[in-house]
C-alpha cells in the first residue's frame, strides 16, 4: 500500500486523491461491525413477526416457547404496552393548519399488526438458533383484516383503516408554492401542456450489512450501552432516552462502530433499538439481534413510493409557464423518524429544478397503508422531484419536436455565484446558493458527442436498432441543514454538527466529529482537511467518530451533510486552535498576536524569520512555563456549526441505451455524469460516491422495486427475488466535474453523497423512451423498473400517431 | 458433533451443532469476523471463503460439512505483505463501507489464479456472484485490473531470477 500521507511536495492535501486510511482494516477482515461484537454473557433475540399485513391480535401464547432449551425470557406487546412508541422527528401540517396524524408506533404491537413484519413478541435465548426455534413456537391467534397497500386507493371512502385515529388513512395533506388558482391560470394560457402520470416505485435500500443491535446494562454504574448499526449514534441516544424510554441520557452510551452501508435506512430510530436497550436491564444480560435479510426487507424503512400526476405548461417558444403536481406519498404503516418530511420539504421544495418556472404548485397527501414504513432512501425526496421534472422535460421535448438539450438551455436559471450575484429565490421556499447550470449540460454534451450520437441513432433506427439518449439536469438541497429554517418547516431537531480538535502535547491531533462514516471515507477526508489547514502530516491526525461517550454530540450523516456541516464544525475549531496558537507564539516570540502569521505549520512574526513550529506551540500549551498570564493551558477546542443555508449541488447526467426491439431488453451502453458538488477535498472519494449513487439510481430505473401483492405481502423480500445491479449490468461510468464553490461554508463544499442517485434515474428512463420514439413507438412512460417485459409491452401497445 | 478444520493454517477442534452454518462457526466460534453474512441465501457473496482452495459461500455450508477441510478466510489471505488484490482495492478505491469486500476479494483471488490477464468483461462476469451496494463496481473492476497487473509483474520478476 502506498503511504496515505501526501504531505510531501507542496504540503497541501486538499484536492488530492489520497488513498483511504480506513481501508486496511476492511481489506484484511479486521473491520468491527456490530455483529462482530460478542459481549460477556451474550444473549440473542429473535422476533415473532406478523405474517399478515393487517390482523387483529387475539391471543399470544408463549407457554410452549418459554420451556424450550436456552430460552431466557419472552416479551409480548402487552408486556411493553406502557412504554412510549418511537417518535417522529418532523411535523407536517394539513393545509388547514391541523397537525399531521401521528399514531403510536409501539415497540411491540399488542392490538393489531399493521404490516407484514410488525413485531408481536421477542424471544431472548442463549443462542441465535435457540431464540429462533422458540420464536417459531410462540402461538399467535390473528383475526385477518382486509389490508390496503396502494396510497391513492387508501384515501378513498370505505378503504380499510390502518389506524383508528387517522381518518381516510390520511396523515396530512399539504401544499407548497404559488396559489393553485395562479398556477391554473398560467397553465390555461400555455401553448403546450405535457402531462405525465407515473409511479415512483417503492425501493428497498438494502445496505449489505443487515441492521444489528447489541444492548447491555451495567448494574454498578447504572449505565446502558447500545452498539448499533446507525448513521447517527447521538440522535439515537437522544430519541431513545428523551422520547421512548425516559432514561437519563448521561447513563446511556450509544456506539455506531463500523457500519456496512446505510443509504438512509440506518438514520432512523427503530423499535428494536429501544426495546433491546430496555430489556437488557430486565434480563440483566447483553442482548444481540441481527436482522435476517428477509426481516430487513420487511422492517428496514423503504424509500420513494409516490403516485404522481405532473403537468407542465410551455409557451410557443418552449419557455416553461407553470408546473402543477399532485402526489400521493405512501408513508407505510407508521411514521418513521423523518417519514413525513421526505415527500414534502425534501420533494416539493425541489420542484423549481434548474428552471425559471414562474408558477409552481405542489400538493402532497401523505397516506398510511399496511406496508413497511417509508422514509429517506439515498436522495430522499430529491430523486422523486428530479425524476418528475426531468421526465417531463424530455417528454415535452419529444412531444413538441424540439431538442431536449435546447429546451433545457432555454429554461435554465442564468449563472450566479451567490457572492457578487444574489442566490436564486425559488417559488418553493428555497434560495439556491450558487450555480452555473449551462456549464454542466454543455460539458455533458461534449463528452457524449451529441451530434455524432444523433447521427448514429438515425442510422441505427434505419438498421432496425433502437438507440436512445436521456438527459437529466438535476439540483439537490444538501448540507442539511440550517436549524432555524428546518425548525420553521417542522423539524423537531437542530441540524448543526459538532467538531472537536484536540491537539496533544506532542503536536499530534485527535479530531472528534459528530458525523459518522459508513463508507464515505471520513477518516481520510477529514484528516486531509485538518492536516492541510494545520500544516502537519496526515499521519499525525486521527479521526474519531461514532461513540456518544467520546464525541461530545453529533447529528450524524445523511443528506450529503458530512463535509459541508461536519467539516465546517471542524474548520471552526481549527480556527480557534490557530488563534490561540498565535497568542502563545506572540508571547514566546515577544511580538503582538496581530503580527503572527500561521502557514504550513509555522507561526511566524510577520516580515521576520522568527518562527515557532506547530509542535512547539502544542508543547508550550501543555507545559505552560513561558506562557501568557491570561490564557488557559491546553489546545483543545470544540465547535458547533449550524449552516446558514442548504447547499445546492447540481449536475447533468446522460444515459445512452440500446433497446432490443424483439425482447424489450435494455442495455445501458454509456453513462455520463458531470457533477458540480462545489470544492472537492478528495477527488477519488467523490468519484466513488458518484459511482455508487449512479448504480443505485440505475437500479431504480432498470432493476429494483418492492412488489406488494393485494394481500400486503412483500413478494420479493429476498436477494433471490429483489433484483439489484450486478457488475455485468453496468458500464464503466464517464464522470467529470465542474466547480462552483458554496459561498456560505468555510470549505466551499456542497456534498456528493446523493448526487449520483438523484441525477441518474430519469436519464436512464428518458433514454429508453427516446429509443422507443426513434423506432416510432411514441410511448409516454414505461413503469420502473423497466423490465424487458414492460418495455416490450410498451412497444406493442404504442401508437405511432401519438 | 466434533469437527476438525484447519483455518488459515491453524488447526481447530470444536463440538458444533449439526445445524450450525460454516459462516457462523467461523465468526462466532473461531472468532474470525472478516467473513460476513449479508443475505442468508447465497446471493450477495459477502460470506465467501476458500474451502479446500475453492471459493465457497460459507452461509450455504454447514460447519460439519467442513470437517477435515482446509479453510482460508480473508484474514489469512495476506502473507508478510498484502495480497495484490488487497493492495489494489486500496489503490483504486475499490471499497467504501467494506462489508462486501472480503467476499469479493476471496472470489477474485481464485479468479486471478486461473485468469492472469482478464478482460473487463471477464471480471464483470466473475463478479456476478457478489453484490456491492456502495461502489457501482467501477472501482472494483479497476482494483482487480490493478491486482492482475501486479501479479503479472511479480511473476515476470520471479522468472527473471536465475535459478
Amino acid at each position: 500500500m502506498s503511504a496515505p500521507n501526501g504531505s510531501n511536495g507542496d504540503g497541501r492535501l486538499i484536492g488530492k486523491s489520497i488513498k483511504r486510511v480506513e481501508d486496511k482494516r476492511f481489506i484484511t477482515g479486521k473491520g468491527k461491525y456490530t455483529d462482530d461484537i460478542i459481549l460477556h454473557g451474550q444473549t440473542y433475540a429473535h422476533f415473532v413477526r406478523s405474517p399478515y399485513a393487517h390482523a387483529r391480535i387475539l391471543n399470544v401464547d408463549t407457554s410452549e416457547a418459554r420451556n424450550m432449551p436456552g430460552v431466557i425470557a419472552i416479551y409480548t406487546g402487552a408486556d411493553v404496552a406502557a412504554l412510549n412508541g418511537v417518535p417522529c422527528g418532523w411535523q407536517v401540517n394539513f393545509k388547514n393548519g391541523d397537525t399531521m396524524k401521528e399514531p403510536k408506533h409501539p415497540l411491540l404491537v399488542a392490538d393489531k399488526a399493521r404490516h407484514v413484519g410488525d413485531a408481536v413478541a421477542v424471544v431472548i435465548a442463549e443462542s441465535r438458533n435457540q431464540a429462533k426455534e422458540a420464536a417459531l413456537a410462540v402461538m399467535v391467534d390473528y383475526e385477518e383484516l382486509p389490508p390496503i397497500v396502494n396510497a391513492a386507493e387508501a384515501v378513498k371512502p370505505n378503504a380499510p383503516q390502518v389506524h383508528d385515529d387517522a381518518p381516510n388513512n390520511t396523515c396530512f395533506d399539504w401544499e407548497l408554492g404559488n396559489p393553485k388558482e395562479e398556477v391554473d391560470q398560467a397553465m390555461a394560457a400555455a401553448a403546450h401542456v405535457t402531462t405525465l402520470e407515473f409511479i415512483n416505485q417503492r425501493m428497498v435500500p438494502n445496505a449489505i450489512e443487515p441492521r444489528c443491535y447489541n444492548a447491555s446494562y451495567d448494574e454498578t454504574s447504572e449505565k446502558y450501552t447500545l452498539y448499533t448499526s446507525t448513521q447517527n449514534p447521538h440522535v439515537i441516544r437522544l430519541l431513545m432516552c428523551a422520547f421512548v424510554l425516559g432514561i437519563p441520557e448521561h447513563k446511556v452510551r450509544v456506539v455506531g462502530p463500523d457500519v456496512g452501508g446505510g443509504f438512509g435506512s440506518k438514520i432512523f430510530h427503530y423499535t428494536e433499538e429501544a426495546l433491546l436497550t430496555y430489556l437488557s436491564k430486565q434480563v440483566k444480560r447483553p442482548i444481540k439481534w441481527t436482522s435476517e435479510r428477509t426481516e430487513s426487507f420487511l422492517t428496514d424503512a423503504h424509500g420513494r413510493d409516490h403516485i404522481s400526476k405532473a403537468e407542465m405548461g410551455f409557451d410557443q417558444d418552449g419557455k416553461v409557464l407553470a408546473l402543477r403536481v399532485k402526489t400521493y406519498a405512501n408513508l407505510g404503516a407508521y411514521l418513521s423518524t423523518f417519514g413525513p418530511c421526505v415527500p414534502t420539504y425534501l420533494h416539493g421544495t425541489l420542484l423549481q429544478g434548474l428552471y425559471t418556472t414562474p408558477k409552481i404548485n405542489v400538493d402532497v397527501t401523505g397516506v398510511f397503508t399496511n406496508t413497511t414504513p417509508v422514509d429517506a432512501y439515498r436522495g430522499a425526496g430529491r430523486p422523486e422531484a428530479t425524476y418528475l421534472l426531468e421526465r417531463i422535460f424530455d417528454l415535452a421535448a419529444l412531444e413538441m419536436g424540439v431538442d431536449p438539450a435546447e429546451l433545457r438551455f432555454k429554461n435554465f436559471i442564468p449563472p450566479f455565484d451567490g457572492v457578487n450575484e444574489p442566490g436564486y429565490q425559488t417559488q418553493v421556499a428555497l434560495q439556491y446558493d450558487s450555480g452555473n447550470y449551462h456549464g454542466v449540460l454543455e460539458k455533458g454534451l461534449e463528452m457524449l458527442g451529441y451530434e455524432d450520437f444523433r447521427r448514429q441513432q438515425k442510422e441505427a433506427a434505419h438498421n432496425g436498432k433502437l438507440l436512445g439518449v436521456g438527459f437529466s439536469t438535476y439540483i439537490e438541497a444538501c448540507g442539511i441543514a440550517p436549524s432555524a429554517v428546518v425548525g420553521s418547516l417542522g423539524a423537531r431537531a437542530g441540524l448543526f454538527e459538532v467538531g472537536q480538535v484536540r491537539v496533544q502535547p506532542t503536536g499530534k491531533v485527535s479530531v472528534f466529529t459528530g458525523s459518522h462514516s459508513h463508507g464515505q471515507g471520513h477518516e481520510t477526508t477529514f484528516a486531509q482537511v485538518v492536516a492541510d489547514k494545520l500544516g502537519i502530516p496526515m499521519d499525525d491526525v486521527d479521526i474519531i467518530h461514532g461513540d456518544s461517550d467520546t464525541v461530545a454530540f453529533g447529528m450524524g450523516t445523511y443528506g450529503s451533510r458530512s463535509l459541508a456541516v461536519g467539516g465546517s464544525a471542524i474548520m471552526r475549531s481549527i480556527d480557534k486552535i490557530v488563534e490561540k496558537g498565535k497568542k502563545i507564539a506572540a508571547h514566546k516570540l515577544e511580538a503582538s498576536a496581530d503580527d503572527i502569521e500561521f502557514d504550513h505549520g509555522k507561526f511566524t512574526v510577520k516580515g521576520t524569520d522568527k518562527a515557532l513550529s506547530f509542535g512547539d506551540i502544542a508543547l508550550t500549551a501543555y507545559v505552560p512555563h513561558v506562557y501568557p498570564a491570561d490564557l488557559e493551558p491546553g489546545l483543545d477546542f470544540s465547535s458547533f456549526y449550524d449552516p446558514t443555508n442548504f447547499t445546492y449541488p447540481f449536475g447533468c447526467h446522460i444515459a445512452v441505451v440500446e433497446v432490443d426491439k424483439d425482447t424489450g431488453a435494455v442495455t445501458l451502453k454509456r453513462f455520463i455524469a458531470v457533477d458540480d458538488v462545489g470544492n472537492i477535498i478528495n477527488p477519488m472519494i467523490v468519484e466513488g460516491q458518484i459511482h455508487g449513487g449512479i448504480a443505485q439510481g440505475v437500479g431504480q430505473a432498470m432493476f429494483e422495486g418492492a412488489e406488494y401483492d393485494e394481500d400486503g405481502q412483500l413478494i420479493n423480500a429476498s436477494y433471490m427475488d429483489y433484483c439489484m445491479p450486478r457488475a455485468d449490468d453496468l458500464p464503466m461510468f464517464e464522470t467529470a466535474h465542474q466547480v462552483t464553490p458554496c459561498p456560505h461554508n468555510p470549505l466551499g463544499v456542497k456534498g456528493a453523497g446523493e448526487a449520483g442517485t438523484i441525477g441518474s434515474t430519469p436519464a436512464v428512463v428518458n433514454a429508453v423512451i427516446d429509443a422507443l420514439w426513434s423506432g416510432g413507438h411514441k410511448v409516454k412512460d414505461v413503469r420502473m423498473p423497466m423490465t424487458s417485459e414492460r418495455v416490450w409491452r410498451a412497444m406493442q401497445t404504442s401508437s405511432s400517431s401519438y | 458433533m466434533q469437527i476438525h478444520v484447519k483455518v488459515n493454517g491453524v488447526d481447530y477442534t470444536h463440538d458444533v451443532e449439526p445445524r450450525m452454518l460454516l459462516v457462523h462457526y467461523l465468526r462466532d466460534v473461531v472468532r474470525l469476523t472478516g467473513t460476513h453474512v449479508g443475505c442468508d441465501t447465497s446471493i450477495c457473496g459477502a460470506c465467501t471463503i476458500h474451502l479446500n482452495n475453492q471459493p465457497t459461500k460459507s452461509c450455504t455450508v454447514f460447519a460439519v460439512q467442513a470437517d477435515g477441510c482446509e479453510i482460508t478466510t480473508v484474514e489469512g489471505l495476506a502473507g508478510e505483505e498484502l495480497h495484490p488484490l488487497q493492495e489494489g482495492f486500496n489503490e483504486k478505491h475499490g471499497l467504501q463501507c467494506g462489508f462486501c469486500t472480503p467476499g469479493i476479494i476471496m472470489t477474485m483471488a481464485d479468479f486471478l489464479d486461473h485468469n492472469e490477464n482478464p478482460s473487463e468483461e471477464e471480471i464483470r462476469h466473475a463478479l456476478k456472484g457478489h453484490l456491492c451496494r456502495c461502489t457501482g463496481y467501477h472501482n472494483i473492476i479497476k482494483s482487480v485490473q490493478y491486482a492482475a497487473d501486479k501479479k503479472k509483474q511479480s511473476t515476470t520478476q520471479t522468472q527473471e531470477v536465475p535459478v
